[in-house]
């Protein structure tokens, strides 16, 4: 009892200097009311070869903080024109009224050094201008070719500090690559940045690959393939390259995913008409049969601690979301709406799940909670599936497709993501048509597997 | 580190409250009013009656039937075509198939894979209790990845929602 009562004293404490102290975001609320921000060029000490000098990294690091934060919809980026300090001078203590005249409520500023063994050092501080105060101060060691990802990882700190959540730039995206035309179209396994950069082909388009899903604990990837027609779940390594085929399975096998731990497989498998739920132990191989059921059960999702499941079926005579425990035991519905529903996939913070709907020849990306109560639909269009949680919980990536004309052209697919508020909604830029896209996790908390 | 984890706690609990206030209105509580509203959106009598797209096994036997959205209920017209293909089937004995099942473009990819393995299925079923030889047929589903006509309308997506049968020798 006394320990509960010291909670709910610390609860209001932080409440209290959340509100009234330092400066923060509300991120319930999308992009309404962004929080003006100001990202310096970073400074380059003298020491720097000039290799590394002509990356630019001091306008290179800061281009691509600014880009992610305010892509985030969270944050108003203001123009470098206006900034009056130099970077050096920023760095070191800024003059906060000069911040505060030009309306930057945080500043970001940094430097560049080299260290003895060749390595950059990518040193960054983040300013609260309203309180003339340092909020965070960190350094990162690495080859120079690495500074997204070290621009990535500043980018998590700083919404990690201003949001009291942690961030979501760090990680990649596979999806798949569409081209040629509907009837003959060739699909390529892609993986790329968050932001869309650093695309890697991981296929030629031999054969037919769909749902890629990335492991949110490894960089395993499990997709589908028709490698010599024969429809299969595959799990695949982005780093080795190495492959191998999901379980002995005499029919096709489609829909998998990664449990949250990344060591199981979940995926249906189709034979004499009836698709039911299967799971496979990756370490161990061995298959488990979770349904048994006539109609089609599919697009299964696992819950972020593993004991519940939710997946698609049309058990009631129309496509539906259901849940059950991890065992196949305890089979409920949750979608009650009007509408067919598909696609469920569960948040990486447990409330609520993703799905997509069908309602009067229109397609939403929506959310429930988890026993299906508060369905808040987020984006309508002509057609739009597939919802992936970024590693965070806090944005959806899917992928949205226009209608082709009589003669079957200008249809295509493209990237979207929206934030769980239902604003922010973004095209992410593929060079190619994009359909199937998956979030990783955080790569910096990775490489358990 | 304990502060950070409250902190996520109270962020759940904003979120949680703010999904909550709004939510209430796309609601809808019984299952009844589910019912009649899917029973609309999703036409019974839409599979497609045409030739066009259609090719030919032999003389007269079309290589294709068409289902109703959402189904893989053989029509009277799917099973006339299919009893004509197990007539062939049965008098070239050393011909083997493979039926393809598709969806049109209106549905879920993984569902779509679903629905094409149990309309091929169906189609296989059929072709095997008017006497083909079971091992005589393969089944492949390609869901909506391979439509026929590739226009986003009305039409197409009733060519496209089809199990097509295919020699293989």
């Amino acid at each position: 009892m006394k320990y509960k009562i010291l909670k709910v004293f610390i609860l209001f404490f932080f409440l209290t200097t959340k509100s009234f102290g330092l400066v923060s975001v509300d991120i319930t609320r999308g992009n309404l009311d962004p929080l003006p921000l100001a990202v310096s060029n970073f400074y380059l000490d003298e020491n720097l070869t000039d290799n590394i000098k002509k990356l630019q990294l001091e306008v290179k690091i800061p281009e691509l903080i600014e880009n992610n934060l305010s892509r985030s919809g969270l944050f108003f980026a203001l123009e470098k024109k206006s900034f009056i300090q130099k970077p050096e001078v920023a760095h070191n203590r800024p003059r906060f009224e000069d911040w505060s005249f030009i309306k930057a409520q945080v500043l970001v500023t940094g430097k560049v050094s080299l260290e003895k063994d060749g390595r950059v050092k990518v040193e960054f501080k983040l300013w609260d201008i309203v309180s003339a105060t340092e909020l965070s101060a960190l350094a990162f060691y690495t080859a120079s070719d690495n500074w997204r990802r070290v621009s990535h990882i500043i980018s998590d700190k700083i919404y990690e500090r201003l949001t009291g959540e942690k961030g979501y730039f760090d990680s990649r995206i596979i999806y798949v690559s569409e081209t040629g035309p509907k009837v003959d179209r060739k699909k390529r396994l892609a993986v790329m940045d968050q932001d869309g950069y650093g695309i890697k082909y991981l296929t030629l388009g031999n054969e037919l690959v769909l749902t890629p899903r990335f492991s949110p604990t490894s960089q395993n990837v499990t997709y589908m393939s028709y490698f010599k027609n024969l429809p299969r779940v595959y799990l695949l390594n982005i780093e080795t390259g190495i492959q191998d085929l999901v379980g002995d399975f005499p029919g096709m096998t489609f829909a998998p995913r990664f449990s949250s731990d990344g060591k199981k497989i979940i995926m249906s498998f189709a034979q004499e008409g009836n698709s039911d739920i299967y799971t496979m132990d990756i370490k161990t191989r061995v298959v488990e049969r979770l349904t048994d059921h006539p109609s089609i059960d599919t697009s299964p999702s696992y819950s972020p601690d593993g004991s519940y499941i939710t997946f698609n079926s049309d058990r009631s005579g129309f496509q539906q979301i259901y849940t059950m425990k991890s065992d196949g035991a305890n089979v409920k519905r949750i979608s009650f709406g009007e509408g067919l529903y598909g696609t469920p996939v569960w948040s990486p913070r447990g409330d609520l799940i993703a799905f997509t709907k069908l309602y009067k020849n229109k397609f939403y990306i929506g959310v429930m909670r988890s026993d299906g109560s508060g369905e808040r639909l987020l984006t309508e269009n002509y057609y739009q599936e597939a919802p992936s949680w970024a590693p965070n919980g806090r944005v959806l990536i899917f992928y949205r497709e226009t209608a082709s004309d009589s003669g079957g052209r200008g249809g295509g697919a493209k990237l979207w993501s929206i934030d769980l508020t239902g604003y922010n909604e973004r095209l992410i830029q593929t060079p190619t048509d994009a359909s199937d896209p998956s979030w990783s996790g955080l790569l910096s908390e990775k490489q358990k597997n | 580190m304990l502060l950070n984890n409250l902190s996520k706690v109270i962020l759940v609990l904003i979120v949680t409250l703010f999904l909550g206030a709004c939510a209430t209105k796309q609601q809808a509580t019984t299952a009844t009013a589910t019912a009649t509203a899917t029973a609309t959106t999703a036409p019974t009598d839409d599979a497609y009656t045409g030739t066009e797209t259609v090719k030919y096994l032999a003389d007269g036997i079309s290589d294709r039937i068409f289902f109703a959205t959402n189904k893989s209920d053989l029509t009277s017209a799917a099973t006339a075509t299919l009893a004509k293909q197990s007539t062939y089937l049965k008098a070239n004995p050393t011909l083997n198939v493979v039926l393809e099942g598709h969806a049109d473009e209106r549905g879920t990819r993984e569902y779509n894979l679903a629905l094409g393995e149990r309309r091929a299925t169906a189609a296989k079923n059929y072709l095997i209790s008017n006497g083909v030889a079971a091992n005589r047929i393969k089944v492949i589903s390609y869901g909506k990845e391979k439509p026929a006509n590739p226009a986003s309308n009305v039409l197409a997506w009733s060519q496209n929602r089809r199990t097509v049968t295919v020699k293989t020798n």
